[in-house]
């Protein structure tokens, strides 16, 4: 990764009150790369999002976005910092009042005096791009989980972002949706220029498109690579994760007292 | 003994800790909402769409209610005052009940339940479906563009409600006394003209009002806004704003009497 980094995210440490989620992670997301951030559920990805778009700050470390110091920012630079980011929420976060095509109007409406008429034109190509424009019409209740995905997708790079982030854009969708969104994720990255950070544990959808992946586990990076040297790692952890396996550095079963013990067996 | 004495100790401690905590959560909360006013002033759209939705929406429920109040106090109070001869003075009866009490009060209770749990369910909503964290990864600040909105239409809707509740309530009592039991037209609405006083009565009613409706939709805001993400903790959201709505209502409705009408 030697071009130039859109992200850089140096030894941060996060936690809610002494339990730990992060402990001092680095990261680095390369102009024009599609990253993802892998790992089990509770392991910390979706934090390392919330760092880098400033809704969350680190308890130590630095956390910088296009040159600036997310965890530094005041208020009103921090929102606009975030005019040039866009990110897809894990089940979409449509506002369900408004339509179809108002949703991918919002950011539209709120950041800039365009005219209806150039508004329009914008939301049809956004939607276009992601093959929902005669769905424009539609209220968010009225879309399956992948159509309800690609219109958020469609809101998010509707104001051309320099960083586009997912957070689990695969989640409860069937195997076709999942490639749709896929194949998106890394066509619209490419047309925009930018840089894509994905954060997911669906290694058959995500892995296809990507540049690089890190393995986060226990709030530590357990293994960073292209696609193929994660699949060919031999680090325990990563073994387990990307073959899927019941047991291993992930026990099976929450701790507990012995199984005897518990059902009153052997005890005087 | 001693235990249980030291339980609940830690427990009336813990209450009181937790109680100035979510009383200095709420206060930095309106504090925020109130210095991100600004965006709903600049686009009267967003405040008249939340005056709808507090205000237009919750008026049938008003109407309906004044005017049973109304029908009701005209029934009671023509007895009581023929006792005493003084039946034309069911007018003036009528219109200080509403106008002074039971106009600002009976509609901040129905306000707190009809609007201030809408709003608590809808930003508790917005918060548990990500919608307020999308807003704000857009870069749009949802204090700014939702919140301090909700709040305004709620303060300005209030009074109006409480306005119109005892505009009905009058009527109410109006078709109970004079069109059926036959008190006199003239001297029902000449006794009510001579002895509510604008400023006195109809001034301080309006004023109550608007405490009530900043009360009732900063609390309604507050618990929508402080709500767990989950169904259950929206559900209680709800019902506490429902709660302490009516509390601080009640509370509120003496402390502003005291002040009001007996020269504390």
């Amino acid at each position: 990764m030697q071009t130039e980094n859109v992200v850089e995210v140096d030894n941060v440490r996060f936690g809610y009150g002494s339990r730990v989620i992060l402990n001092g992670i680095s990261m680095s997301f390369a102009r024009g790369k599609v990253v993802a951030i892998m790992g089990g559920s509770g392991s910390g990805k979706t934090t390392v999002l919330r760092l880098i778009g400033g809704q969350l700050k680190p308890n130590a470390g630095r956390v910088q976005v296009m040159g600036k110091v997310v965890n530094q920012l005041g208020h009103d630079e921090l929102y606009a910092l975030r005019r040039r980011m866009g990110m897809l929420f894990q089940f979409g976060a449509l506002f369900t009042d408004l339509s179809v095509f108002d949703n991918v109007a919002f950011p539209l409406r709120e950041h800039s005096d365009l005219p209806d008429s150039m508004i329009r034109d914008l939301v049809l190509l956004k939607l276009n791009a992601v093959g929902l424009r005669g769905a424009h019409h539609l209220k968010p209740a009225e879309l399956s989980g992948g159509m309800a995905r690609r219109v958020a997708l469609a809101r998010a790079i509707a104001l051309d972002p320099m960083l586009i982030m997912y957070d689990e854009p695969f989640t409860g969708l069937d195997p076709i949706s999942v490639g749709v969104i896929a194949n998106l994720i890394r066509k619209l990255n490419d047309a925009l220029g930018a840089t894509s950070i994905l954060v997911s544990h669906d290694l058959h959808g995500s892995m296809p498109i990507l540049d690089y992946a890190y393995i986060v586990s226990g709030g530590t990076i357990r293994a960073e690579g292209t696609p193929q040297e994660i699949l060919n790692s031999e680090e325990p952890f990563v073994h387990q994760f990307v073959h899927g396996l019941p047991d291993g550095p992930v026990p099976y079963h929450y701790p507990s007292p012995g199984y005897a013990e518990d059902l009153g067996l052997g005890v005087t | 003994m001693i235990k249980a004495i030291d339980g609940g100790i830690r427990l009336i401690g813990n209450q009181v800790v937790n109680g100035v905590w979510r009383f200095g959560s709420a206060t930095r909360f309106m504090g925020h909402v109130v210095s991100q006013t600004m965006l709903g002033f600049r686009r009267p759209r967003l405040l008249l769409d939340q005056v709808f939705f507090s205000g237009v929406l919750s008026l049938i429920i008003i109407i309906i209610s004044g005017l049973f109040v109304g029908l009701v106090l005209g029934l009671q109070g023509y007895e009581t005052l023929k006792r005493y001869g003084s039946a034309e003075a069911l007018g003036t009866l009528v219109a200080l009940a509403l106008v002074r009490e039971l106009g600002p009060v009976v509609s901040a209770l129905l306000f707190a339940s009809r609007a201030g749990s809408a709003m608590t369910a809808k930003l508790g909503l917005m918060k548990s479906n990500e919608q307020l964290s999308a807003m704000e990864m857009m870069a749009v600040d949802p204090f700014a563009r939702v919140i301090a909105p909700m709040f305004w239409g709620g303060f300005l809707a209030m009074p109006l409600l409480a306005a119109i509740f005892s505009a009905m309530g009058i009527f109410g009592g109006y078709l109970i006394g004079v069109v059926i039991l036959g008190v006199d037209t003239g001297a029902f609405w000449s006794q009510m003209q001579a002895s509510v006083d604008l400023r006195y009565d109809v001034v301080n009613g309006v004023i109550k009002s608007v405490v009530f409706g900043a009360a009732v939709t900063a609390i309604a805001l507050f618990e929508g806004y402080d709500s767990p993400p989950t169904a259950e903790g929206v559900s209680h959201a709800v019902t506490r704003t429902v709660v302490t709505s009516a509390l601080a209502v009640l509370a509120l409705d003496f402390v502003l009497t005291s002040f009001m009408f007996t020269g504390f």
